[in-house]
Order: C-alpha cells, then sequence, then structure tokens
C-alpha cells in the first residue's frame, strides 16, 4: 500500500473520521487535481467514493452503464464471484494475466487518490472543530444578556402603561381644544370676509377677493340656512356681484390691454360666469379690435388703389412688402395672441374653466367646454383669416408690374412666414392651408402676367423690327443690316426670358419659406414654369410666325414685308437650332421640379419651330416670287406685242427684276448660307450662253421653215422627248434653308409666270425678238442665284419657244445682235 | 381588278379648249379645239370605244382662227360654239360664233381615223355673235339643261346673254350687265349656274367672283379676294345648291358656300402651280377634278362638302339583317382625301372636263397636245355605288 509513504498524514486522518464524510457529501469539492490528471479519471474517482459512501447520484446522460450489471466493476451491483467466473470463463491466460496487472493498477491508483483527498481537507476538520468549540463559548454568554434584556423591557412597558393611564383625559381635552380654535379661526375670517372683500375690491384687488371668496363659498353655501351666516353670504354676494360688474365693465372696456383681459375673463369664470358666453364676449371684442385693423389695411388697400389708378407714377404709396408687413405685425400678431390667450382661458381646462366647471354641477359641462371654445375660435379665426386673406389677395392682384418681383416674392415669404406662427398656435386650422393657396395662386398669377409680358415684349419687338425695316433710310446713316436686327431681336428676347426666369426663380429661392412647400417644388417647376411659361413661350413664338403666313393673301399688298418673314424664318430655325434647347437647359436648371407630369419634349419644341420656319420661308419665297411674277405678268399683258418696234434694248421690267432679285439675294444672304450648286461652271456666262443658244436655235428651227402641220409634229415631239429626260420642276415647292434654294424658288415662281403669260399673247416678229432678247439678259444675269443653272435655261428655252410658237411672223433675231444688245444694257 | 390604263390621244398642235358633247348621252365624246397661229386650226372630236379602249377621231376644219374656248350644245349635239381669235389689221381681236358639225362626222367611229385626217371636213356657220362693239369674248356658256336657245358670253367687263333666233341661225343680244370699276376690267371665266331654274351665273375676274341674276342683270354677290391672285376658273356643284368651286394663281382650290362669302368652306392646296380648271362630276359631286400648270390632274374626293357626306344613303327597307355591318359604316362621315395624281401630261394642263355619258371617265388637255382619257379608280367608284 502506498500509503505508508505518508505515515504522519494517515495519523492525522484517523484523528477524526466522523468529519470525513460532511465534507465529501457536500457540493462537489475541487481537490486540487494531481498533475496530470484527466476530469474522465477524476469523475470516476468521484463515481467510486460515491459509490463507497452509499451515495447514488443519478447518472449523467452521456454514460451508458448499465449500473445493473454484476460485471461490471464499477457497477453498484457488482458480484466478485459473478465477475471471476465470468473472467476465468472467457479469457485466456494471458489476458486473465493482463487483467490482474491491471486491476493492481487500478486499486494502487484509487489507493492513493483516497489519500491525497484524506490529506487536502485536513486542515479543514481541524479549523471547522475550532470553530464550533468557539461558538459554543459565545452563545453562553449572549443567552445571559438577552435574559437581561427581556427583564428590563418587562419593567419599560409596565411604566409607560401607567403614565398614559395618567395623561388619558388631558389629552382629550386637548384635541377639542384645538379643534375649537380653528373653528373660531374660520369663523373669524367668515365674518371678517365682507370687509375684507370690500377692501379688496377698493384697491381693485381682485384676484385676492376671488381667491377668497372662492375659499369662503362653499362653507357658506353649506350653512346657509343658519340666519347668521346667511347674512355674511348675502354680504359677500353682493360685494362679489359688484365685483363681477366691474370685471365686465372692465371687460367690455375696449381701453384695455389683452393681459387685463385675459386676468377679467379668468376671475370671471372663477366665478362661475357661464363659459359660452364669455367666450363670445371675449372673441366679440377680440373680433372688434381686429376688425379695426383690418379695416386700416381695407383703408390703405383702398388708398393705394386710388392712387395708383390715376397717376401711374406714384405706385410706391405703400408697396406690397409694406402692406404685408403691416398685416402681419398688426393683425397677424394680434390674431396670434388673442389665440394663445383664449386658449389659456377656455381650453387648456387645467384652470378656472375647470374649477368652475367642478363647481357647475359635474364634469359634463368640463368636458364640454373646452370643445365649444375651441369650435368658437374656429369659426372666429377662420372668419377674420378669410377677410383678411381676401385683403392679401386683392393687394397681391393689384400688383401688376411685370418686372422685378422680389418685393412680392419677399411679401408673400413674411405672409407665408406669419400663418406659420397661427399654425403653431391652433394646430389644425385650415389657415396656414389657406395662406399657402394664396401663395401659390400669386405664384400662378405671376407666371401667367410673365408670360403675357412675355408674349407682348416679342409682338413688342416685333413691330420695332418692323419699323426699322420698313423706315426710310435715311440718307448718310446706313440702315441697319438684316443680321444686325436679327441678333438684336433674338438677344432681346432671350434676355427678355433669362430676366423672368430669373423673377420667377425668387419663387424657389431656398430662404423663402414656401419655396419647400409641394407645389413649389413639383408643379411649379414643371407645369408652371418650364410648361407654362418657357413651352408656352416659344410656342407662342411659333405660332404667332405662323399667323404672318395666313394673315397674307390680299391680292397686291401683302400685310407683313418679306423681310420680316425672312427675319422671323431664321429667327426660328435659330430656335430649332440651338435656342430652344438653350432656354429649356436653363429653365430645367434653375428648376428642378419633381414632379413626374408629363413635359413636353425639346424635340416636339423644336419640330415646331422647324415647321414654323420652313412655313416662312416658303411664304417668303411666294411673296417675293409674286411681287416679281406681277410685275412681269403686268409687263406682258398691257403690252401690244404684235405692233411692237424692233427691240432696241433690254425691256426696264427685266432690269428690275434683275435688280430686285440681286437685291432679294443681298437680303436672303445676311441671313442664309449659301447653299450648294449644282456642278456650277466658273466660265460665268459665255459658255452656258453657247449652251442655251444652240439649243434654242436647235428648237425653234423647224418652226420657221414653212411646213405643213403634219410635219410640225417633230418639232413638238422633239420638245417632249426633252420634256420626258428633263426633271419635271415644281413651281411652288417647299425650299431648304439656304440662299440658294430660296432664290431658285424665286426665280421659278417668276419664270414660271412669265411662260403662262407668254402663251396667253400673240407675238408679231418684233414681240419675239423682244422677249428673245429679254430671256438673254435675264438669263446672262439670273444662272448666279440659282441651285441648278439648267432650270433657269430650261424655262428660259420654254418660253421663247413658247413666244415662237405664238409669234405670227417667227423671224427670231440673230444671237450676235441679242448680245450685242443685252451687253449695251 | 387592275384599273385602266389612261388612254392617251396626240393632236397635232397645242390645244386650250376642250369640252364635252353634253347633248350626247350615249358615246363617250370630247371635243377639242387647236391654237395654231399659222395654219389652220383643228376642231377633234374624239370618240372613246370603251369597251374596245380604242379611241376614234374626227378633225374639223376651223379656219378662222385659234380657238381659246369652245362649248357644246346641251340640246342639240351638233351644235358647239367657240371662242376664237384673229388677227385683222396687226390687232388680235376675239369673236364667238356658233358651228353646226356637218352630219357624218356626228358619228365618227364609223370612218377610219386614216381617212378623216386626209381630208378634213370644214364646220358649218351658224352665226357669229356680233359684238365688235363690246370687246373680246372670253368664253360662251350655253344655258345648262335648257333647249339650247339661250346663251351668255363674256366680253372684256361685259356680261351678254343671247337669244338665238330662226333655229339658230341669227344671236340677238337680249340684256347685257356691265361690270364697272377702277382699271381695265376684264371678265376671264364664268359659269352658268343649273340650280334656281337657270338664272343665276357667276364670274371671275382678276381675284374676285362675282354673282349675277340674269333675270335682272344685277350682281347678286360679290366675294373680293376669292383667290391670292387671279381666278382660273369656275364651277357649280351641280347638285347642291349654292356650293361653288373656283380655282386660280394662288395654286389653291377654294369652295364656297355663296351665302356666307367671307370665308371658303374648304380649301385646297395641293398643285404646286396655277390651277387652271375645275369640274364637279355631274353625278357624284364629291369627285372633283383639277387641272394645272404644273402638269398634274388631281381627283379630289370631297366628300364631307358634297350632297352625301355620309356616303350613298341606302333606303333603310332594302337593308336586310346581314348589312347590318354596312349600315354602320356609312354612318360615320366620310373624310376628304385626294384620290389620285395623274401625271401624263408634261406640259401645262389647261383643261379638265368629265364625259357627259359615263361619270367614271374625264380627259384632260395639256398643251403638249395631249388629251388624256382617265377612269376613275374602281375601288373608289364600288365605294360610292355600293
Amino acid at each position: 500500500m502506498r500509503t505508508r509513504r505518508r505515515p504522519g498524514r494517515r495519523s492525522q486522518a484517523l484523528y477524526c473520521p466522523g468529519l470525513f464524510p460532511v465534507k465529501m457529501s457536500g457540493a462537489v469539492p475541487d481537490p486540487p487535481a494531481a498533475p496530470g490528471s484527466d476530469p474522465a479519471r477524476k469523475r470516476r474517482a468521484h463515481g467510486m467514493l460515491k459509490l463507497y459512501y452509499g451515495i447514488n447520484e443519478e447518472e449523467k446522460p452521456g454514460e451508458k452503464r448499465d449500473p445493473l450489471d454484476p460485471c461490471d466493476i464499477n457497477a453498484a451491483r457488482f458480484e466478485p464471484e459473478l465477475y471471476l467466473n465470468k473472467l476465468r470463463k472467457d479469457s485466456s491466460l494471458a489476458e486473465l494475466m493482463d487483467q490482474e496487472s491491471g486491476m493492481v493498477k487500478q486499486i494502487r491508483s484509487l489507493d492513493s487518490d483516497m489519500q491525497t483527498l484524506v490529506y487536502e481537507n485536513y486542515n479543514k476538520f481541524i479549523s471547522a472543530t475550532d470553530t464550533i468549540r468557539k461558538m459554543k463559548n459565545d452563545f453562553k454568554k449572549m443567552e445571559d444578556e438577552m435574559d437581561c434584556l427581556a427583564a428590563n423591557m418587562a419593567a419599560i412597558t409596565e411604566f409607560s402603561a401607567r403614565i398614559s393611564g395618567t395623561l388619558q383625559g388631558q389629552h382629550q381635552q386637548i384635541t377639542k381644544l384645538s379643534g375649537v380654535h380653528t373653528l373660531l379661526r374660520k369663523l373669524q375670517f367668515l365674518f371678517e370676509l365682507p370687509a375684507r372683500l370690500n377692501k379688496c375690491v377698493s384697491m381693485e384687488a381682485f384676484p385676492q377677493a376671488v381667491t377668497y371668496y372662492t375659499k369662503a363659498r362653499s362653507v357658506l353655501h353649506q350653512y346657509q340656512n343658519m340666519p347668521s351666516f346667511q347674512g355674511i353670504q348675502n354680504d359677500c354676494q353682493n360685494i362679489m356681484a359688484q365685483l363681477a360688474q366691474k370685471l365686465r365693465e372692465k371687460f367690455h372696456d375696449r381701453s384695455s390691454s389683452s393681459s387685463e383681459l385675459s386676468e377679467c375673463v379668468e376671475l370671471l369664470l372663477r366665478l362661475d360666469e357661464p363659459a359660452e358666453e364669455l367666450c363670445d364676449k371675449f372673441l366679440s371684442h377680440a373680433q372688434s379690435r381686429l376688425e379695426e385693423e383690418l379695416a386700416g389695411l381695407e383703408a390703405e388697400l383702398g388708398a393705394g388703389s386710388d392712387q395708383q389708378a390715376p397717376p401711374p407714377v406714384n405706385t410706391g404709396s405703400t408697396d406690397i412688402l409694406e402692406f404685408i408687413d403691416k398685416g402681419c405685425n398688426n393683425f397677424v400678431s394680434s390674431l396670434c395672441l388673442v389665440i394663445a390667450s383664449y386658449q389659456d382661458l377656455f381650453i387648456s381646462c387645467d384652470r378656472g374653466t375647470l374649477v368652475s366647471g367642478r363647481l357647475q354641477d359635474g364634469g359634463l359641462a368640463s368636458r364640454d367646454v373646452p370643445r365649444m371654445a375651441s369650435g368658437k375660435l374656429m369659426e372666429f379665426v377662420d372668419r377674420l383669416c378669410g377677410r383678411y386673406f381676401s385683403l392679401v389677395e386683392q393687394r397681391i392682384s393689384a400688383e401688376k408690374g411685370v418686372g422685378d418681383n422680389s418685393l412680392l416674392v419677399r411679401a408673400l415669404d413674411r405672409f407665408h412666414r406669419r400663418l406659420q406662427a397661427v399654425s403653431k398656435v391652433l394646430p389644425g386650422s385650415g389657415v396656414p392651408a389657406r395662406g399657402t393657396e394664396i401663395v401659390a395662386g400669386a405664384a400662378r398669377g405671376r407666371l401667367r402676367q410673365y408670360l403675357a409680358g412675355l408674349k407682348s415684349f416679342y409682338l413688342d419687338s416685333l413691330t420695332d423690327v418692323r419699323q426699322a425695316l420698313s423706315a426710310p433710310r435715311i440718307p448718310g446713316k446706313e440702315a441697319p443690316s438684316l443680321a444686325e436686327v436679327l441678333g438684336g431681336l433674338s438677344s432681346a428676347v432671350l434676355n427678355q426670358v433669362k430676366s423672368v426666369l430669373a423673377y420667377v426663380h425668387l419663387f424657389t429661392a431656398k430662404d423663402v419659406s414656401f419655396a419647400s412647400k409641394a407645389y413649389f417644388r413639383g408643379e411649379f417647376c414643371s407645369q408652371g414654369v418650364r410648361e407654362g411659361l418657357v413651352v408656352g413661350f416659344i410656342q407662342f413664338v411659333c405660332q404667332s410666325s405662323q399667323q404672318f403666313c395666313e394673315s397674307v393673301g390680299e391680292k397686291g399688298a401683302p400685310s407683313t414685308p418679306p423681310a420680316l418673314l425672312l427675319l422671323l424664318s431664321r429667327l426660328c430655325l435659330d430656335y430649332e437650332s440651338s435656342t430652344i434647347s438653350y432656354i429649356l437647359t436653363l429653365a430645367d436648371e434653375q428648376f428642378l421640379g419633381q414632379d413626374q407630369s408629363p413635359l413636353t419634349p425639346v424635340s416636339v419644341l423644336c419640330a415646331d419651330a422647324r415647321e414654323a420656319a420652313q412655313r416662312l420661308l416658303n411664304h417668303y419665297v411666294k411673296l417675293q416670287g409674286l411681287i416679281v411674277s406681277q410685275m412681269l405678268r403686268k409687263s406682258v399683258e398691257t403690252r401690244d406685242w404684235i405692233n411692237t418696234i424692233e427691240p432696241r434694248n433690254v425691256r426696264a421690267v427685266m432690269k428690275r427684276v434683275v435688280e430686285d432679285t440681286t437685291a432679294i439675294d443681298v437680303q436672303v444672304g445676311l441671313l442664309y448660307e449659301e447653299g450648294v450648286r449644282k456642278a456650277q461652271s466658273s466660265d460665268s456666262s459665255k459658255r452656258t450662253f453657247s449652251v442655251y443658244s444652240s439649243r434654242q436655235q436647235q428648237r425653234y428651227a423647224p418652226s420657221y421653215t414653212p411646213s405643213p402641220p403634219m410635219d410640225q409634229q417633230p418639232s413638238n415631239l422633239l420638245s417632249n422627248i426633252q420634256k420626258l429626260f428633263s426633271e419635271r420642276i415644281d413651281i411652288f415647292s417647299t425650299v431648304e434653308f439656304n440662299k440658294v434654294s430660296v432664290l431658285t424658288g424665286i426665280i421659278k415662281i417668276s419664270l414660271k409666270t412669265l411662260l403662262e403669260c407668254v402663251r396667253l399673247r400673240s407675238f408679231g416678229c418684233f414681240g419675239l425678238q423682244q422677249i428673245q432678247v429679254d430671256c438673254h439678259y435675264l438669263q446672262l444675269y439670273l444662272w448666279r442665284f440659282v441651285t441648278d443653272e439648267n432650270v433657269v435655261h430650261s424655262l428660259l428655252d420654254e418660253i421663247v419657244a413658247s413666244a415662237a410658237h405664238r409669234c405670227l411672223d417667227p423671224a427670231p433675231m440673230e444671237q450676235s445682235v441679242i448680245e450685242v444688245i443685252c451687253e449695251r444694257g | 381588278m387592275e384599273d385602266d390604263a389612261p388612254v392617251i390621244y396626240g393632236l397635232e398642235f397645242q390645244a386650250r379648249a376642250l369640252t364635252a358633247q353634253t347633248a350626247e348621252t350615249e358615246s363617250i365624246r370630247f371635243l377639242v379645239g387647236t391654237q395654231s397661229l399659222k395654219y389652220d386650226n383643228q376642231i377633234h372630236i374624239v370618240d372613246f370605244d370603251d369597251e374596245n379602249k380604242i379611241i376614234n377621231k374626227n378633225v374639223l376644219l376651223h379656219q378662222v382662227g385659234e380657238i381659246w374656248h369652245i362649248s357644246a350644245s346641251p340640246a342639240d349635239k351638233s351644235v358647239l360654239t367657240t371662242c376664237y381669235s384673229k388677227t385683222s389689221d396687226n390687232k388680235v381681236i376675239t369673236c364667238a360664233a356658233m358651228w353646226r358639225m356637218p352630219k357624218e362626222s356626228e358619228s365618227g367611229n364609223h370612218e377610219s381615223p386614216d381617212d378623216s385626217s386626209s381630208n378634213p371636213q370644214a364646220l358649218e356657220l351658224l352665226c357669229h355673235l356680233d359684238n365688235t362693239a363690246h370687246g373680246n369674248i372670253a368664253c360662251v356658256l350655253w344655258e345648262p339643261m335648257g333647249d339650247g336657245k339661250r346663251l351668255i358670253s363674256l366680253a372684256d367687263n361685259h356680261v351678254q346673254l343671247w337669244d338665238l333666233q330662226e333655229s339658230s341661225s341669227k344671236a340677238v343680244i337680249s340684256s347685257s350687265a356691265t361690270l364697272e370699276g377702277k382699271g381695265q376690267l376684264k371678265l376671264t371665266s364664268g359659269r352658268w349656274s343649273p340650280h334656281h331654274n337657270c338664272t343665276q351665273v357667276v364670274t371671275a375676274n382678276d381675284t374676285a367672283i362675282r354673282g349675277w341674276d340674269i333675270r335682272s342683270m344685277r350682281q347678286i354677290y360679290c366675294i373680293e379676294n376669292a383667290h391670292g391672285q387671279l381666278v382660273r376658273d369656275l364651277d357649280f356643284n351641280p347638285n347642291k345648291q349654292y356650293y361653288l368651286a373656283s380655282c386660280g394663281d394662288d395654286c389653291k382650290v377654294k369652295f364656297w358656300d355663296v351665302r356666307n362669302i367671307n370665308e371658303p368652306v374648304k380649301s385646297l392646296e395641293e398643285h404646286s402651280h396655277w390651277v387652271w380648271s375645275v369640274r364637279y362630276n355631274n353625278s357624284h359631286d364629291q369627285l372633283v377634278l383639277t387641272g394645272s400648270s404644273d402638269s398634274r390632274v388631281i381627283l379630289s374626293n370631297m366628300v364631307s362638302i358634297s350632297s352625301e357626306p355620309f356616303g350613298h344613303l341606302v333606303d333603310e327597307d332594302e337593308l336586310s339583317d346581314q348589312e347590318d355591318n354596312h349600315q354602320d359604316k356609312r354612318k360615320e362621315p366620310l373624310q376628304d382625301s385626294i384620290i389620285a395624281t395623274y401625271e401624263e401630261h408634261e406640259d401645262s394642263v389647261y383643261a379638265v372636263e368629265w364625259s357627259s355619258a359615263d361619270p367614271w371617265l374625264f380627259a384632260s388637255l395639256g398643251y403638249d397636245g395631249r388629251l388624256v382619257i382617265n377612269r376613275v379608280p374602281r375601288a373608289l367608284k364600288y365605294q360610292i355605288l355600293l
């Protein structure tokens, strides 16, 4: 046995065996673990110890060991015989030997474990025995002291019983006396009350009086059947009635301030005046004062508009900011004051109302009073604000100028801000909402005015342009060129748009209180400014320009000068190419609407503008063509072509046509680009001329060699074949946005007119020659203006051919003579 | 269901005057007058054989001068008038005369074209509308649906009503009206209304359209500035009173209700040059034909201002149940539209005419001497008929 190695310790352990099981059965002790021991082993050791002492600990759920297995050496029902038999039966000799040595090993280790445990707990056993011994001593001492204490307490109890027995009678008397004393004091108060009240009233210390009275009131009420009290009560009531009367007078007095008023009301309420009546009175009083202020505003409005009407210069009598300021400072602030004191008095029921309500038989009244009172207040506020708003609206609508509206915006801002104060005092009121509506309405109105202003500005500038164009040229002073006029017009309009946008932008400035409202963040930006103002204006520009196309058609006298048409066409084209997108971008940047409503896309506006430009230019071409055509037509119709003299000159009208065409060319060239020509011959007239003349000769050669009618067919056939291959010429057709195309259109119209007129006349020999000369002259000068000079050539050919057909005596002039005449002209 | 190709007839001369043979209702026949200063002018009687698509022509000589206007008597198919110009003393004057066609040429289809061209016959002169005092006659109008006894001529600024006497051998001015005004006023064209017992005539001068009552010979209305430029032609709606079409140099065709002359009922701008001629179809007045110097002929369907704005109305009784869907379709007003643009001409088209025999057939005459006969597209024809 290994225990022998520690003999001293074993002897100590044996010294007090009784303590050993006590210690072991307690909470699981934490024996200092032997170095290298693992928890499983420790547990097993515990288990075995427990078994030894008969403590049946419950099995841990994890360990599946049958405690009843008799062969389990650790189990409770271990039967050594069975185990040995089994071992012997089952195992071979070597196994048995192993088993035996294992067993020995286990026994040894168990032994040493047990020794360790005993050793570890030994000290504790010793100290425990010491403590118990000491406790025994102490308890003995304490027992003695307790006995002494009990004896003392008994003595005290006895004494105190004796004292209270003797004092019993006197105590009752004292209580009674003190009761009488308080009663007397109360009575004294009551008897003195009328005098005090009088004094208070005379000193005008009304609150004091009311406090006294309310204190005494219930008592007096209770004892009113006793004559003396009744007297006092009557006196008091009289005094209080006087007091109430005085208060009412003060209440009705217009001069009393609102704080005095509210004091009055509070006191009256405490004196059981009916709350409803008071509300009404209070409100009517407030109303009369507020109405005075409104009347002041109204007078100002009337005076302002009166003054504004006759002398428009004197608009500054009261500007809108001043007006709104006044309204805010006077009306709105006193309204707020009234609301606040009213709410203090009647609605926040902790005070007077509740007191009176409680006295006035039951809580029903007290609950109804705030509701009734707030209802009245709402009605009152709505009524007054309605009037105020109508005044403000009138004033705003009087604000008509299209210029700077910063004053208006500031005024609206102040107006709106002040109304927020009302909403703070009086939540749930519709007043601020209406105020916001007014602001939004004013903003809408401004937008409309600005749009109208822009439109009229545009029309005015057009009128100016018109005048500038039609003004007689002052000698020595160069008339402004078309391009300058256009530049001036477009920049003026653009600047106006920009400044209007800037004005309107004030409405959404950050420091403006209403800018954060939903309307101003959404609808105002997208629908109001972008759609209403900007898009509306652009559309107006397009439409108004189209009207210029439609208004014409009166014969001879076009209502619009052609230069204006040209200018507007260029303006619309510029709008299409850049200005529209510029303006819209500007608007979109400044007014970033958060509104999802559909917006007119830029492309639609551009298409509008382009269409307008196209129509204007087409109309310009038509108009100019018409002017030239009229000249040509008159010249053909009025002349007697049969009896005309031999041509010596180009007719003046042709020179005029060329001059006009050149003028138009210059005019268009100021605004439109050159455009593309078809294969232009650099060798100007000479080369084309030869082509022209050869073709021409070829053309009517057959017609002046006499031949039977059927033989004329080849010439017709020839011209028809030629026509088959030449392109069909659309006379009044859409032109492109360039100078050459415009000029081509005008020349085509003019020449076609000449052709048709020639076909309606009959010509003599010299008539035909004159036409030849004229056509040659036109050919010399007109080719340079057109896209495709072949168009001019074929039309002129046609004219000469037609004239030859219509000639009674077709003897064409020599080409060289024609050239000479033309050069001389 | 292919539409028929246009049939083209070529003349040797340039021509402006075209009319349908109004009294002829059996065969399709047009009269064309040529313009030539140097040769004898002709009147071509163009017969169109619809079944064989063959044109038969008959040429009559009109030796007095080039023909500016031609119109056929509504009563006697052998009688016609021409306005022609002749040169005398280095002056051109325009006269009018009434002619009778030789008997055999009336039925020109019996002869072969080759024969007739070899020896053209001459017209038989009935009488001159003698008005040397009153200037140049621009056009002659027959009384519509009349007995061929009354004519109106427009000469410079005069409107003259003629009575034919002694079996058309003598014409007498029974009444006349003169258009007064500053400047030289010249009536350019006119039309005799088939409505109101044929008591109204409308004329055009410059940009104005004027209506006349021929009983009193007074002006009854005047549309100033009806067109931006010259008014070239007029026509009355044959089925709807007061409705009038006009066309002019502003490339527009306008439709007027003469009870409200302030603005046109409708205005078309489809041509790209002057419109020289406008004609309502005689039976189906939604069909309007215009010819222009842009060499195009345009057939429009102006159903919204026609006498049948809801299409051809069928009696309720005739509609059986299975045709309900048809009925629904007819209830909605039809849209005006351009039916077709004809581009067979190479030069200005100065005259268009509907056939008097076949309401679906029309002819147009270009300055290139081409007479083109076209038909209304079949689809449209059936749409109108059914």
